[in-house]
């Protein structure tokens, strides 16, 4: 479990984030949702240590880490798995190098015991035979997929997804969200996904929170969230004519 | 670079110096980077001093008019310039512009795609893993090259020379072996190493630092090559001045 508690962060004159608080569960899929410029990317940044909050804490499983020092960040960082946005992948390696990167660098095991991790994590990605490309010669989806693969391969106890769908078409989007929520139950990490797309809100999210000017406005489940009377958030929601048509039927 | 600029350097040289995660792989990325710094300038480098060698030979005929002087002191003043100034000098200002700006944009991509992110998050030192590789590849591949450089810049004086019937063979033969200072080569190579150090470095902390996309990429490889040219020279005044 993640707890964060009362952050603040800004740069310079601009407050991005202003307090916000939540509770992030094990075995569940978190959703941080907001426009665009509502802080979500800033959060899960300060969450993992890419930025520095100003106040405020954030719990991994008890251990606070914002106040600690850069070896037992380390630490807590081994047991973290992210996808980025853009997926970043090493450009020059190939998508077996990739995913072979942090079991290179934190384990001990055999070449042969690694390219096996490998090959369950392609395969749990269904990207089977696809070892030896490089990132210049996959799909947008595929690069997603690839980049869960490296994020799992160390079995993380907590797996972070920034905008999982930027880029991609709603059939592979709608892929990638089963994935995510799929090792989220199956190996009970507590997974946290920036997102603004309302498929994956509507279809993975089993606790939501969301952001709109760098606070709090909500938070709730995806069952609750068509039926919520916060200005706001209905207008998040129900920005597109598509979610405005099937408002009634949620 | 200004006082802050500097600070950041410092501090990120700290970075770059803790202790490596897995010295194996490390140990792998030095080699490849020994590859890419030393052996993939061999050509250019080996061009430009046989050359530069050559044109030195020449000149300094065409200045020595005078019948009292001996000509071996084309060979004399050729061998102590190539071997004090231009061997360490124009090797690493060909090096700043071929190495560093390749650095600098290499450091600068994974900065803006999102790869060194993704490296710190795994737990890894991003700086140490990017940046001490090609620091060690620059202070030990860059002398090297040096040295070569050196060789071929006195060969280059001897073929230039004698081609042009500027002097014999003879003479320039005596002039490179007459008064052979050897502490000469310990200065150059003192000067190798600080540069090698600074073609590597200043490059890695104009890319790592990048923020933007492409067109701050490419603005701080610019910056890279001029701030490491400039902090050549002066370091080459400095160490010059300490060291004669």
């Amino acid at each position: 479990m993640i707890e964060i508690k009362d952050i603040h962060k800004s740069f310079g004159s601009n407050k991005v984030l202003q307090g916000i608080s939540g509770k992030f569960e094990a075995g569940v899929t978190n959703l941080i949702i907001g426009g665009s410029g509502s802080g979500k990317t800033t959060l899960l940044k300060c969450m993992i240590g890419l930025h520095h909050p100003e106040e405020g804490s954030v719990e991994y499983d008890g251990r606070e880490f914002t106040t600690m020092n850069f070896e037992e960040k380390i630490e807590i960082r081994k047991e973290i798995g992210m996808l980025f946005q853009g997926s970043a992948l090493f450009d020059s390696m190939t998508v077996e190098e990739n995913i072979m990167f942090p079991l290179n660098m934190f384990t001990d095991q055999e070449r042969k015991e690694k390219l096996e991790r490998v090959n369950f994590c392609l395969e749990r990605v269904n990207l089977e035979g696809k070892n030896k490309l490089f990132p210049a010669e996959l799909s947008g989806g595929m690069k997603k997929r690839v980049g869960i693969a490296r994020a799992i391969a160390m079995n993380p106890k907590y797996l972070f997804v920034d905008e999982p769908n930027s880029g991609l078409d709603p059939k592979t989007s709608i892929v990638i969200d089963e994935l995510i929520k799929e090792l989220t139950e199956e190996y009970n990490t507590t997974t946290i996904v920036v997102t603004h797309d309302m498929n994956s809100v509507m279809g993975i999210g089993d606790y939501i929170l969301f952001l709109h000017e760098g606070k709090k406005f909500w938070e709730g489940s995806n069952k609750e969230i068509a039926h919520t009377e916060i200005q706001e958030l209905n207008d998040f929601v129900f920005a597109s004519r598509f979610m405005k048509a099937a408002k009634g039927k949620f | 670079m200004n006082f802050t600029n500097f600070g950041r350097y410092l501090l990120l040289l700290k970075a770059v110096f803790r202790k490596p995660e897995k010295f194996k792989i490390y140990l792998k990325a030095i080699f490849k980077q020994m590859d890419f710094v030393g052996v993939g300038s061999l050509g250019l480098i080996a061009i430009i001093s046989t050359f530069i060698g050559a044109v030195m030979t020449l000149q300094i005929a065409f200045q020595l008019v005078s019948d009292f002087i001996p000509k071996t002191i084309i060979g004399s003043v050729n061998r102590d310039s190539s071997i004090l100034e231009l061997s360490p000098t124009i090797t690493a200002i060909v090096l700043a512009g071929k190495i560093g700006s390749a650095i600098s944009s290499e450091i600068g991509t994974m900065r803006v795609s999102e790869q060194i992110d993704a490296l710190e998050i795994m737990g890894i030192n991003s700086p140490g893993y990017l940046i001490l590789p090609k620091i060690i590849a620059g202070i030990t591949m860059v002398p090297l090259l040096v040295i070569m450089s050196m060789f071929l810049s006195i060969t280059g004086g001897y073929i230039g020379g004698t081609l042009s019937g500027a002097v014999s063979p003879a003479e320039y033969i005596q002039g490179i072996t007459t008064d052979f200072n050897p502490y000469t080569i310990v200065v150059a190579l003192v000067k190798a190493f600080v540069f090698g150090f600074i073609i590597t470095s200043v490059p890695a902390y104009e890319g790592f630092y990048v923020k933007g996309g492409a067109l701050e990429v490419a603005q701080a490889s610019t910056r890279a090559v001029v701030v490491s040219c400039i902090t050549i020279l002066a370091c080459d005044y400095i160490v010059t001045q300490l060291l004669l």
